[in-house]
């Protein structure tokens, strides 16, 4: 359970859970990003903010800080990107 | 149909990006706005189209939307214009709806919920071209039966396949009026909607329609309770009393809607869509490099700059041609109404000489909007929005803050409309109040001209493009501030949510492109002809009259020994000095003495509010009247630096001085001059009350910035 904020660039999930509450989860809820559904955090911009992740055939960007309501569980058959050593 | 129906009401529907405007064109032979930057509809679109039948109908491109969940003022209107609640608009007979057919389920889910208005529909599989490249099959035929049996088409509007099947399905489900089928809610959501629904008719005596009924449920945003006029203490137990009744049936209430539609299209499209291998890679493989980290950065600068130089530099031949075109037509009028030198006058300085010191600028604006243009139908503008919304999300903006932003830098109208993409509301007024800040091409004149006489003379080219550049910059300087305090302390805008699709790059169609570079052209020349033109004459009136057949007989006696050319621009001085124009900007010449205007100057500046760009044919007009049949800008610049203070401590220095000419540069770029604008921004904001305060707030800033400016550099470069 990895909230999509903490992905890798190239990092695939299941959405886990959303709050329906926020707006931007209603938005992506409509766009059709629900639990269950396969997601890939495909970049994010250069200056590190939004990030664009790909479901359903789509790509959506989206800020970091609205991605923090969306809880991921990281696809075992996807090679697990390490975080850098900071 | 009892008689042939010329008088059916078709809307056009769909998710942005879906070539929806495009099939309009192809359906209307209208041209419009057609762009790939999502939301980028926004005013009504309406055309006749023949359904191939004999029979005519109007069409309705409505602005692309995801869901009826209407958060933005776009997705209102399409809302209430699908049922009938804008005034003057009718209720569509038949609704097309304009799916992508790469991405069928997530454009069903609008239609699934379309379903509930009960209207007649055609579902249009567009971009079926690409569908088809990408391996996607879809069975129309299944499709339709799925679909209550309404008119399933496959088109490519881009490459105009398809059209006249969709003109065939529009009349079929004209006669027909088959339905979408509406979605089947569990139990404890048809029971809390039909409870909804009665709450309703008993606190308001008002019925509402199953679709508004879920709106009312589904929706936290909703501004259907207020239209309703449900009382704020009634409403909120019945809808939280609502749904607390779903949330037993297992379903969280703001998530049950996409739940259920989605979960009945996944059933509906099974066997019906088959995916193919290569899904959208070309786009994936050209944003590796477009939004690289370091690349991307880089190739977005090179391309916002190569935008700018070709506007302002290949701009200059098409300008050259312009302006040697309106001086030969001077040179053919001019002599010709000799006999009448109130009417020569009139005609060459001010019918002529108004006219075509803006026309000259025509080709900026065709260049510009070639390129917004290509950026917004190749698919590169949302890149655009989500490289720069880091830049612009802390100041209380939003990456889509870019497009109206970059559109203000031709003209603050098209800028201003632009921002109704933006759904939060508070931020869009945001970017609406900086818009105007941004450099449009009118300033271009004033920049050029005080570049072109003194910057560059002085200075050398290369200061003459920096001042130029810098110009640019001012406003941008000031509008980032402006959006912050306004955000922050003004309008308390909560972080907006910032959901944009990165559509598939596209191949922009000529024809489009050139369509909408011609419409902003021809508002631009509309704009000229009316408010422009009509106030060049007013200026020359006002500098013309009255004309005191003695003023001439007084200068040739003040000084009998110089030359008659001499005498005559002296003359013509003097009657600009005592006519209407020249003794107001006398009396008001004080106010902007700090700013080292003159009156010359200032006659400019106060003509120039209901327009800027007039601010170089009032200096035309002020500066060479006279001085021969023509005002072209080489003897304009030469007056103006001849220019002198004739008294008071600054006597016998040039009016013109660096101080003077960058202050007056400075100014142009802050104060809010421009009626157009403010007109504009009164209607997008819903009231004079945000264009009065943007009108009072820039001219201010305007003034305390040049005044700031003049005495800073008048003490640092005190004039030779």
């Amino acid at each position: 359970m990895t909230p999509l904020s903490q992905l890798l660039p190239g990092q695939f999930g299941k959405l886990a859970s959303l709050n329906p509450e926020r707006a931007v989860d209603q938005r992506l809820m409509a766009l059709g990003l629900l639990p269950g559904m396969s997601l890939k955090l495909v970049r994010k911009a250069p200056l590190g903010d939004p990030l664009a992740i790909e479901f359903g055939g789509q790509v959506v960007s989206l800020r970091l800080a609205e991605a923090e309501s969306l809880i991921v569980d990281v696809a075992a058959d996807c090679p697990i990107q390490r975080p850098r050593p900071t | 149909m009892s008689e042939p129906a010329t008088n059916l009401a078709v809307a056009l529907v769909g998710n942005p990006n879906t070539g929806k405007s495009t099939l309009f064109n192809a359906l209307t032979g209208l041209r419009q706005r057609v762009g790939n930057y999502p939301g980028v509809t926004v005013a009504r679109k309406s055309g006749t189209c023949d359904l191939g039948d004999g029979r005519k109908v109007e069409l309705v491109d409505l602005p692309g939307l995801y869901s009826l969940a209407a958060a933005s003022p776009d997705e209102q209107v399409v809302t209430d214009a699908l049922a009938g609640k804008i005034a003057g608009e009718r209720v569509p007979d038949v609704i097309v709806l304009v799916a992508d057919a790469t991405n069928l389920l997530r454009n069903l889910f609008l239609a699934s919920q379309l379903a509930e208005l009960g209207r007649p529909a055609v579902l249009v599989l567009n971009q079926a071209d690409v569908a088809r490249e990408q391996g996607v099959r879809i069975d129309t035929g299944q499709l339709s039966a799925r679909l209550g049996g309404i008119p399933v088409v496959l088109a490519s509007a881009w490459k105009g396949e398809g059209v006249a099947d969709v003109r065939r399905a529009i009349a079929r489900a004209a006669d027909e009026r088959r339905l979408l089928p509406t979605v089947v809610w569990p139990a404890n959501i048809a029971a809390a909607l039909a409870e909804l629904t009665r709450a309703v008719a008993t606190d308001t005596g008002r019925a509402v329609s199953s679709a508004e009924a879920q709106r009312l449920l589904f929706d936290t945003s909703a501004t259907l309770p207020e239209r309703l006029g449900w009382a704020k203490e009634l409403r909120d137990p019945a809808i939280r009393a609502a749904r607390e009744q779903v949330r037993r049936s297992g379903y969280n209430p703001l998530a049950a809607e996409p739940l259920v539609h989605y979960d009945r299209l996944r059933k509906a499209l099974e066997g019906v869509v088959t995916e193919g291998a290569g899904k959208a890679g070309r786009t994936a493989a050209v944003d590796r490099l477009l939004l690289h980290r370091v690349l991307g950065p880089i190739l977005f600068l090179g391309i916002m700059l190569g935008m700018f130089a070709s506007v302002f530099w290949l701009a200059k031949f098409p300008m050259a041609w312009i302006q040697a075109g309106v001086d030969a037509l001077k040179g053919v009028v001019g002599p010709s109404l000799d006999a009448t030198p109130m009417l020569q006058s009139l005609v060459t300085d001010g019918l002529l000489g108004g006219v075509g010191a803006f026309l000259v600028f025509l080709p900026q604006i065709l260049i510009l909007f070639l390129f917004v243009g290509l950026l917004e139908d190749s698919g590169y503008m949302a890149r655009a929005a989500f490289i720069m919304d880091r830049l612009f999300s802390w100041c209380g903006l939003n990456g889509k803050s870019f497009v109206p932003m970059l559109s203000g830098f031709a003209c603050a109208i098209p800028g201003l409309l632009s921002t109704r993409t933006i759904e939060d509301p508070k931020a869009r007024l945001a970017t609406a109040f900086v818009v105007p800040f941004m450099s449009c091409s009118a300033r271009f004149p004033v920049y050029a001209l005080m570049c072109a006489a003194f910057i560059g003379p002085l200075y050398g080219p290369g200061w003459e493009s920096a001042v130029m550049v810098g110009m640019h910059c001012v406003g941008l300087l000031v509008a980032v501030p402006t959006a912050f305090v306004l955000t922050r302390l003004v309008l308390k805008v909560k972080p907006q949510p910032f959901v944009l699709e990165l559509p598939r790059y596209q191949l922009p169609k000529p024809r489009d492109v050139l369509w909408r570079m011609w419409q902003n052209a021809a508002e631009f020349i509309s704009k000229a002809g009316t408010v422009i033109f009509a106030i060049t004459l007013v200026v020359w009136a006002l500098s013309y009259f009255p004309r005191d057949p003695g003023v001439a007989d007084r200068v040739r006696a003040a000084d009998p020994a110089a030359s008659a050319a001499v005498l005559a621009a002296r003359t013509q001085a003097a009657y600009v000095e005592q006519s209407w124009m020249g003794r107001f900007g006398k009396a008001v010449q004080p106010v902007f003495d700090p700013c080292g205007f003159d009156w010359k100057i200032t006659v400019g500046v106060l003509a120039s509010f209901p327009a800027r760009e007039v601010i170089v044919s009032t200096l035309g007009v002020t500066y060479s009247v006279g001085e021969g049949a023509e005002a072209d800008s080489g003897r304009l610049q030469q007056a103006m630096r001849d220019a002198k203070w004739s008294a008071g401590p600054r006597a016998g220095t040039p009016i013109f001085s660096l101080a003077a000419v960058l202050a007056l540069m400075v100014f142009f770029a802050l104060c809010s001059q421009c009626g157009p604008t403010v007109a504009t921004l009164a209607q997008e904001t819903g009231g004079w009350r945000w264009a009065v305060g943007s009108f009072l707030y820039m001219t201010a800033l305007a003034w305390i910035v040049a005044a700031l400016v003049y005495q800073l550099v008048s003490r640092l470069a005190p004039p030779a």
